[in-house]
């Protein structure tokens, strides 16, 4: 056994646990470059695991009854053993808070420590979408402000009243995002000061909805920009929040908390299997480098290996507990792979990616990292080889045939199309209906018209007519559900 | 370098809020699952949380999201001897919806619940909601014999044992020095004086000097002199008595045990009961239990072999009323003990013996009782026990009676029972 071993015992302490952290630090920065916040490892109990769990994994958060559901339904699958809590809930902050929570080992709580910390943190802070969507700084402060505010309201309005308004923003929250324009950073402060001159403009705003003295128009009236808004809008929550005729101030102020809420957790979606893979790619290599170091011990890697296997395991589609692909394993199989085609290049790989093939893949992996998400990584950096070792097979099921029909597999012919056909799979666009706010009658009833942007004619699910429910609550008129076709056809879905 | 926090000791339950929102949204969906519960759990385990389920259509969250149908393409791990172009038949459930979980648990209602866990104070909060004892007004009133002995701050008088010794000694400080402040004031004022004349150059026999030195002694004479402590300082332990009312209960069972009983009735009652003792429990510290069976002579008789032994014979319900005032006119005075009874037959009963019943209840057990409730289990027409009865109730306004067909009856019956009155 060597003297540097750190500890060969599976228990942990805060000592030992800062001494892991100090190691791993120095490999992070030191050896591999990796840039993070600082970092605020809390150690807490399985109880208030469960509690994280059901505030969405928010430190904070205003209170409402669906995280209430949530919670109960962690804590029974928990209790009843049908499910391990996760070992780590890592929250983008400034500093980077991570939980670990006490039942875990050492050895775990060393992988946490590497895959959190380490590698989550630093995707957190290199990521565009994160750099673009969320204030790793203010999203604390923010969260305060928005629990404060809410309780206020509360107080002020009733709960019942504020908790039906939080029901239906909730029902638009991912439907809460411009996709195309940045959004200004969050800060407390400014928060505050702008928030009442806000309420006082918006309101200002939503009296043209109101006005009666007659417009002076053309003599013919059928006006062409009688369409408004002029472009479909598709970040329905904005809209809402500024052009809704009926909401008080202080109810465009929680629509709009929900929405940067929804904002915050944008990027999340976009980047499950790159941030995943990335940070699984860290632990798995910065936890080799310490056995390598002689800093662990044997059994020490045998008990991270079982639980990092346990992870990154794919079951192949036809097994029973098959639940599509896992973003652990698909997202490590792919930065292993780079770093792979950069160190160890075959032909085949100088031919599919001559810019990086050789290249140093230190590099290679933080610009991916840096400019990616997981529609645009699957389709620049899913590798031939990869896809033959995962045996992928892409399949096209159209309900107007009988059978379903094999499209490409893992063949030279077959590759693009089964890159492209992935990469789709995690454009939030395609798995996500676009619903666009389309036209407010503003000279008759106010009433708002949504369509729905049908793609491969997939139409939506049965949670329409609630949802339009839900629309009619925040509008205050009439509002309409329309599906646009392929064809250019307009066919009416619901209205309420 | 990383910042470690432990923070095990922080409250672990911060979601009991969202967690009291979720039931107080579903409130309605959960008191009818409770009920349900009552009526089909097994009767032993009555006192414990229960698994409530709501319909889990009723509390989704809903989003926009694709259904079935149209075009889509999805990529899958784990190829065997697929090879492009193959055609494959369409699986049965799920139709490939890329999740691969079938809907379990298809069988039954083919509707899944969100079933969890209610506590037992959360499960009998529903339970019994709405519902409240009857009469508790008059308990407060009278019954007020036992007193209870609380701490009531400090007195200036009382028993030696009871002084305080802390608050009669900062007393004693804050009157020494208020009462000495002025003349220590004046002392260094004096010893001011007294300073300046003497670095002035004047002489230690001045008379000047000696004056001030006599007064300043003199001051300092009278600020020793005052007392250490003195009787206007102490400070008693003060105790009062409060009036307490009774918080003790007892609950007299009445069961017929006659050839007509059978098990399933007598399981019937039993539910009964201990409804009404749960719902006791919660407005009473401590609940005696009397079980007086009978078929023609009345017994006093343990729980089990109260609800399990089997007797035969006919039915005097007098003998259960006899014996019942002659246990309670013995060991529980009325004005100690809030006295409920609850009494289950299946109707039998001499015809005769029924008004004997009638007048021993408005004459001797009425007027010792806060609420008497008596249920009949049959399907069957009334005989002459419940007519006898019923000008029971035509004179006391606390006595209930309620039929019981079958198991899903007793809730209900209970809930009639004891469902808050307007005033």
């Amino acid at each position: 056994m060597s003297k540097t071993i750190i500890s060969d015992s599976s228990e942990w302490s805060f000592p030992l646990l800062e001494r892991f952290d100090r190691e791993i630090a120095r490999l992070a920065h030191n050896v591999y470059g990796l840039d993070t916040y600082a970092n605020q490892i809390e150690v807490i109990s399985s109880e208030q695991m469960i509690d994280a769990y059901s505030s969405v994994g928010l430190p904070i958060n205003y209170q409402h009854w669906s995280f209430g559901k949530q919670f109960v339904a962690t804590e029974q699958t928990y209790r009843r053993g049908q499910m391990g809590l996760a070992y780590e809930i890592v929250i983008n902050s400034d500093p980077c808070i991570a939980y670990l929570m006490e039942e875990n080992t050492l050895p775990m709580q060393a992988l946490v420590i590497a895959h959190a910390c380490y590698g989550h943190n630093s995707f957190f802070k290199g990521n565009y979408l994160f750099r673009t969507w969320t204030s790793a700084d203010a999203i604390i402060d923010y969260l305060v402000f928005a629990r404060r505010y809410i309780a206020d309201c509360e107080e002020r309005y009733g709960q019942a009243e504020v908790e039906l308004l939080l029901d239906s923003c909730h029902a638009l929250m991912n439907h809460g995002v411009d996709r195309y324009k940045r959004p200004t950073p969050l800060s407390l402060a400014e928060e505050r000061r702008r928030q009442k001159d806000r309420e006082a403009y918006l309101q200002s705003l939503v009296n043209d909805l109101w006005r009666t003295l007659p417009v002076v128009e053309d003599a013919d009236g059928a006006d062409p920009e009688s369409q408004w808004p002029q472009e479909p809008q598709e970040n329905l929550l904005y809209f809402i929040e500024k052009n809704a005729p009926l909401l008080e101030p202080w109810q465009r102020e929680v629509v709009r908390i929900v929405r940067k809420l929804g904002q915050y957790f944008y990027p999340q979606r976009q980047t499950q299997v790159m941030n995943e893979g990335w940070a699984t790619f860290w632990h798995y290599t910065l936890m080799n480098h310490l056995y390598d170091e002689g800093l662990v011990t044997d059994g020490f890697m045998m008990e991270f290996l079982q639980s990092h296997t346990g992870v990154v395991f794919q079951p192949p589609f036809d097994a029973p507990y098959y639940g599509g692909i896992n973003p652990y394993a698909l997202g490590f199989a792919m930065m292993r792979d780079i770093r792979r085609i950069c160190e160890q290049p075959t032909d085949e790989d100088r031919h599919w990616f001559p810019d990086i093939a050789g290249g140093d893949w230190q590099g290679v992996l933080d610009f991916a990292m840096r400019n990616f998400k997981d529609e645009s990584f699957i389709a620049q950096y899913l590798s031939p080889n990869l896809m033959r070792e995962l045996r992928l097979f892409a399949i096209c099921d159209d309900d107007r045939e009988e059978h379903l029909e094999v499209t490409a597999i893992h063949e030279e012919q077959g590759y693009r199309a089964l890159r492209q056909a992935l990469s789709e799979q995690y454009n939030l666009g395609t798995r996500e209906p676009n619903i666009q706010v389309f036209n407010v009658d503003l000279r008759g009833d106010r009433s708002m018209t949504l369509r729905h942007y049908r793609h491969n004619r997939r139409p939506l699910g049965d949670s329409v007519d609630e949802m339009l429910r839900h629309i009619r609550r925040l509008w205050g008129f009439t509002v309409r559900l329309e599906a646009l076709d392929e064809q250019g056809r307009v066919q009416l879905i619901g209205e309420c | 370098m990383a910042h470690f926090i432990d923070r095990r000791l922080n409250g672990k339950n911060k979601s009991a809020v969202n967690r009291q929102r979720f039931l107080k949204r579903y409130k309605s969906q959960l008191k009818r699952s409770v009920a349900d519960a009552v009526n089909k759990r097994s009767i032993t385990d009555i006192d414990s949380g229960e698994r409530v389920g709501i319909p889990s259509k009723d509390i989704s969250e809903p989003v926009f999201h694709h259904g079935k149908g149209g075009v889509r393409d999805m990529v899958h791990p784990g190829n065997k001897d697929f090879v492009t172009g193959d055609r494959i038949r369409r699986p049965e459930a799920g139709s490939g919806d890329g999740s691969g979980q079938g809907k379990a648990g298809r069988g039954g209602t083919g509707e899944d619940d969100f079933v969890f866990e209610l506590s037992r104070d959360e499960f009998l909060d529903l339970l019994f909601d709405d519902l409240e004892l009857p009469n508790l007004v008059r308990n407060q009133l009278m019954g007020t014999t036992e007193f209870k002995t609380v701490r009531a701050g400090y007195s200036t008088d009382g028993s030696p044992a009871n002084i305080d010794v802390v608050r009669s000694l900062k007393g004693a400080i804050a009157r020494r020095t208020a009462i000495g402040a002025p003349w220590r004031a004046r002392v260094r004022e004096l010893e001011g004086e007294l300073e300046e004349l003497l670095s002035g150059g004047i002489d230690e026999t001045d008379p000047r000097v000696c004056e001030l030195r006599h007064e300043i002694d003199r001051l300092h004479t009278r600020i020793a002199a005052l007392p250490f402590i003195d009787t206007f300082d102490l400070r008693y332990q003060s105790f009062t008595r409060l009036p307490e009312p009774t918080s003790k209960a007892v609950m007299v069972c009445i069961m017929d045990v006659s050839g007509s009983m059978d098990q399933v009735r007598k399981n019937l009652a039993k539910r009964f009961f201990i409804l009404l003792y749960l719902f006791l429990q919660r407005n009473y510290d401590k609940i005696d239990v009397v079980f007086i069976r009978h078929h023609t002579i009345a017994q006093e008789v343990d729980e089990e072999d109260f609800f399990y032994s089997r007797e035969t014979g006919g039915t005097v319900v007098s003998s259960a009323l006899n014996l019942a005032y002659d246990i309670l006119s013995e060991r529980y005075d009325s004005s100690v003990w809030n006295i409920y009874a609850a009494q289950a037959s299946d109707g039998d009963n001499w015809d005769s013996d029924s008004t004997i019943c009638r007048d021993l209840l408005i004459d001797k057990l009425m007027p010792l009782m806060r609420y008497f409730a008596y249920v009949e289990i049959t399907p069957r027409q009334h005989q002459s026990l419940w007519y006898a009865y019923q000008e029971v109730r035509a004179m006391h306004r606390h006595f209930a009676m309620q039929e019981i067909a079958g198991p899903e009856d007793i809730f209900p019956v209970f809930r009639e029972l004891f469902k808050r009155q307007e005033a």
